[in-house]
């Protein structure tokens, strides 16, 4: 069975394609040379004139797990209160509801993935597992339908792991702990999150900065993310050391970030939701935009990559591994509310509702600073597009964020209902770049799964999976955007006009370096002396994934 | 029963019993029953579910004994005429409880867990104002004092402080906790003796002063003078230097135990704790640390969660979930519904007295104090099915083993036939 989609023009920044009209064939789930001339085409799609590109990839995004369930334990309320407004919803943010429609910033994991898949994401990874909690990460992905999926485990504020550093272990030893952690976490890549202060806030120490010690390990936050980037690098997986820096959220947090881009040596690292980490202490209010020093240090250091974080107005709740700041920050909560929780000597989590507000100076300014780093970080390859679902947006919101780097003059106009103070405060206006069709599909396909490090995601090459979204080009770029014609996952075509049409299940994708079992001898030892669980419960097997045939594990290689 | 022991029997098994999910049990034999690092409550529950002389291992219609396709056809017709039945008791585990979410949302249920009378007051308390809590672990390795309220925690948490207080390795060379009890009635306060018969201390003894006693810890923390000699039975002074040793603890744990409580408004007494936390945490650090009451409670309502977007008390209207802690609990809703689904596959609890049409869906040996319309028996949770359960603290997910073969179906298969049933 070959399946032939027509004369779409293909923007494939993986192959240089920008608008090139061309013809795709799809057999058993991939993308297929084109086949000899006798073949049997058992199905055409006439694409002319539309927009073709590979499924999109949400490299950072909170979709399972802990602190995703009490965010929706804690706030009914949301989706009592989503249900009655999606009557007055207009297009495009409007959409078929499905009987599980949820509509708000925490939807269920079914809704997750109907969600995903309408606006043509075909993957999301949650960038924040805790090693102890992966099993409910991976149980709530496992009824995610539609989409792949994957996460990273967040390390750096472990006992076990601050324990070696404090040891001097060697090198070998922490790679070997970072991949027996891929392992049993069935993960694709590592996150620290404010290293080492999850934990120091467990001894009460309320803030530590990157070269400030620990108080009880005696080791910084600089030595974590030089020993995990190194740990990744070594151990040859692609998905950079993911970091989610010291002091988040805090006025005049810029130069923490412009100095944990050198904490790597030069080694690869991610800066995650980078707006969060770019603020400055300029003006009356002491809060101002470092987007410029930001963006420029970005530029500069080829080995950092980014994902923005934008905000966008409007009721969300913030989810974060990061207890120590989110206990600082509960006093901002609105509704006033906050969960905060240490985990096992593993981690911690800190859940906030927070309503952004375009009238507030804090975060209007928020809203620009995060528009000034997508459009002053010169390479794409480079930058991605996020809302860290849903701290500063629910994901749903994507649509409405292409259109604001798309166009100008809709950016211009949103930027003047501002508060007045902030507007006074940001360079926006003066920032004319407009991002290409081709800018967008590197951001959230080509460069995604490059940073990730899945071969046959993100492009639309011979040899791919058959992950397919296909736009009509419409100027307005929020609409076109929020309803895709058709979505095909694996070759099948599951979305038409912005609507399921058939219900599959994703791959949960997963790096599995190689490393010395050894390394579980003295971990046996621990977990039986120190922990509450034993090694082998700790461990998740791939039948746990496989769910009685529907999950599916995927171990990609480098 | 027959009880075919299955030969590759894991070397160590996790056991539903309590909250705890301790998964380091070892089964030696199961006639007679020998399991290392057992409890109480353990071995009650392993020689219930070895042991029991049930004749019930067949489902039954009416109470004649028939075929499980025969009582899986009954059942759907149940649900088929029924425009909102309620499915209550929901003891189960994870997987058991997906199949239910699926279930009740082709049927139009209201869910209700057997235990929500006292996990809904915890879950109010956190969704009108969050909280800080902790983990086992954390406990363990950590705390340095423990203040229990209104729960000797021994009693419905028999290896709590075996595992997590006496347990002299920890992480941090602390020295083991003081245990305090607040509220506790003398004859129960002698859960927390330490091996070397050290007595846990005791403030105030009568569970129904724990309200008032709490509300004066609050005041005093914040500096606030109290106009009395006593609160709730006790000196202020007493309550005075609780608070200093609460202050002065580097990690405080504040463990409660919501079904203790008797009194009404309890979650009002929950909120109050809560703020204790929250005020300590202003200068040291403390954790609160609810107790859990069993029969899957934290599961279910996690997975219903991320299910439904809701804990229980939940249900379905035309497929989509509608929450209300208050008007869907199963006393109200036995008043309202039209039909009954039990399920209890940890212990043999029985349905609640009832005239509806009844399908009862559980353990063998379910204690069925009426004949019910429909019987189905399935298999034990972590005895003869694997599955997923969480712990009490909700961050840990621990898989439940297999133990033996035998030939009763789990209780997820007997849902989704219904479900392919009602389709």
């Amino acid at each position: 069975m070959i399946t032939l989609l027509k004369n779409g023009k293909l923007y494939d920044p993986a192959h240089n394609k920008n608008g090139v009209v061309e013809d795709i064939y799809i057999h058993q789930g991939r993308i297929v040379p084109k086949p000899l001339d006798n073949a049997k085409i058992s199905q055409t799609y006439d694409l002319s004139g539309k927009v073709v590109m590979a499924g999109a990839i949400d490299m950072h995004s909170h979709i399972g797990g802990g602190k995703v369930n009490i965010a929706r334990m804690m706030l009914p309320e949301y989706q009592q209160k989503q249900m009655q407004e999606i009557k007055n919803l207009s297009e495009p943010e409007a959409h078929i509801c499905t009987p599980y429609c949820s509509h708000h910033a925490t939807p269920t994991a079914t809704d997750t993935g109907f969600r995903y898949i309408e606006m043509g994401y075909t993957a999301a990874f949650e960038p924040a597992i805790s090693p102890i909690n992966a099993r409910q990460a991976h149980l709530e992905m496992g009824d995610t339908p539609m989409i792949d999926k994957g996460g990273y485990a967040m390390l750096g504020n472990d006992d076990y792991f601050l324990r070696m550093l404090t040891a001097k272990k060697d090198q070998k030893a922490i790679n070997d702990y970072v991949a027996w952690i891929l392992h049993a976490t069935q993960t694709i890549g590592i996150k620290v999150v404010n290293p080492g202060g999850i934990s120091a806030f467990k001894f009460n120490q309320r803030r530590l900065n990157l070269d400030e010690n620990h108080q009880h390990y005696q080791v910084s936050p600089r030595e974590v993310l030089q020993s995990l980037s190194r740990a990744v690098h070594e151990l040859g997986i692609a998905k950079p050391l993911h970091v989610h820096c010291n002091n988040l959220g805090a006025a005049g947090n810029f130069e923490t970030t412009l100095n944990t881009m050198t904490a790597s040596n030069g080694l690869p690292m991610h800066l995650t939701h980078i707006q969060f980490h770019s603020y400055g202490t300029e003006g009356d209010k002491k809060f101002s935009s470092a987007a410029a020093q930001i963006a420029e240090a970005i530029n500069k250091n080829k080995n950092i990559t980014a994902d923005v974080g934008q905000i966008l107005f409007n009721q969300t709740v913030t989810a974060s591994g990061d207890s120590m700041m989110q206990h600082l920050n509960a006093k901002h909560a609105n509704p006033k509310k906050s969960v905060i929780m240490d985990i096992e000597c593993d981690a911690g989590c800190g859940v906030l509702p927070f309503k952004y507000r375009d009238q507030n100076y804090v975060n209007a300014l928020q809203w620009a600073i995060g528009l000034e780093i997508f459009l002053s970080v010169e390479d794409p390859w480079r930058i991605f597009l996020t809302t860290d679902h849903p701290n500063g947006a629910p994901f749903t919101s994507y649509p409405h964020l292409i259109r604001l780097l798309m166009d100008k003059s809709f950016r211009n106009e949103a930027f003047a209902k501002l508060n007045l103070d902030a507007q006074s405060m940001s360079n926006l206006t003066s920032l004319d770049r407009e991002y290409s069709l081709y800018d967008i599909a590197i951001m959230t396909r080509a460069g995604a799964s490059k940073l990730i490090g899945m071969n046959d995601r993100g492009h639309l090459g011979v040899g791919a999976n058959a992950d397919i979204t296909v736009y009509t080009d419409q100027e307005n770029r929020e609409a076109m955007f929020a309803k895709p014609d058709y979505v095909f996952k694996n070759g099948e075509l599951v979305v038409k006009d912005g609507a399921v049409v058939k219900v599959v299940w994703g791959a949960t994708h997963t790096a599995k370096p190689a490393f010395d079992i050894g390394v579980e001898k003295e971990l046996k030892e621990y977990f039986d002396r120190y922990q509450t669980i034993g090694l082998d419960n700790f461990k998740i097997s791939d039948a746990e994934i496989f769910d009685d045939g529907r999950g599916s594990v995927v171990v990609n290689k480098n | 029963m027959k009880n075919n022991l299955n030969p590759t029997l894991p070397a160590s098994i996790t056991c539903p019993a309590c909250g705890m999910l301790c998964d380091d049990l070892v089964l030696t034999s199961t006639t007679p029953l020998s399991i290392q690092n057992a409890c109480a409550k353990s071995i009650t529950f392993f020689e219930q579910s070895f042991h029991s002389n049930s004749s019930n291992t067949a489902p039954s219609v009416s109470g004649k004994t028939t075929d499980l396709e025969t009582a899986v056809k009954a059942a759907a017709a149940i649900l088929a005429q029924s425009k909102a039945p309620l499915i209550a008791g929901l003891g189960t585990e994870v997987q058991g409880m997906r199949s239910i979410m699926r279930l009740a949302a082709a049927s139009n249920a209201m869910l209700d867990h057997m235990h929500s009378e006292s996990s809904v007051r915890n879950t109010l308390t956190m969704q009108n104002g969050g909280w800080l809590t902790t983990t086992l672990s954390e406990v363990k390795n950590r705390a340095d004092l423990i203040l229990a309220i209104g729960t000797d925690i021994g009693t419905s948490h028999p290896r709590f402080f075996e595992k997590l207080v006496w347990d002299s390795a920890s992480l941090f060379n602390k020295p083991s906790p003081e245990v305090v009890y607040l509220g506790v009635s003398a004859d129960k306060a002698k859960s927390a003796t330490s091996p070397e018969g050290k007595l846990a201390s005791a403030v105030g003894d009568d569970p129904a002063q724990i309200p008032e006693i709490v509300n004066a810890l609050n005041a005093l923390l914040i500096n606030k003078k109290i106009n009395a000699e006593t609160v709730g039975g006790v000196a202020v002074a007493t309550l005075q230097a609780l608070v200093e040793k609460l202050k002065a603890a580097k990690y405080a744990v504040i463990v409660w135990s919501a079904s203790s409580f008797k009194f009404s408004h309890a979650e009002l007494t929950i909120q109050s704790i809560v703020q204790l936390v929250n005020q300590l945490n202003e200068t040291t650090r403390a954790a609160g640390l609810p107790l859990n009451s069993g029969d899957g409670d934290s599961s279910v309502n996690n997975t219903s969660t991320w299910l439904s977007g809701y804990p229980t008390r939940n249900r379905f209207v035309n497929g989509k979930p509608e929450y209300d802690n208050y008007h869907f609990s199963t006393q109200k809703q036995l008043q309202n519904s039209d039909a009954l689904l039990w399920v209890s596959t940890f212990n043999p609890t029985s349905a609640p007295q009832t005239a509806l049409p009844t399908i009862v869906i559980g353990r063998p040996d379910i204690k069925l104090d009426r004949t019910p319309d429909v019987f189905i028996p399935v298999g034990i949770p972590g005895v003869d099915h694997a599955g997923s359960m969480f712990r009490m603290d909700s961050s840990i997910t621990l898989p439940l083993k297999k133990l033996r073969n035998n030939e009763l179906p789990n209780l997820s298969e007997v849902i989704n036939r219904i479900e392919a049933e009602l389709a």
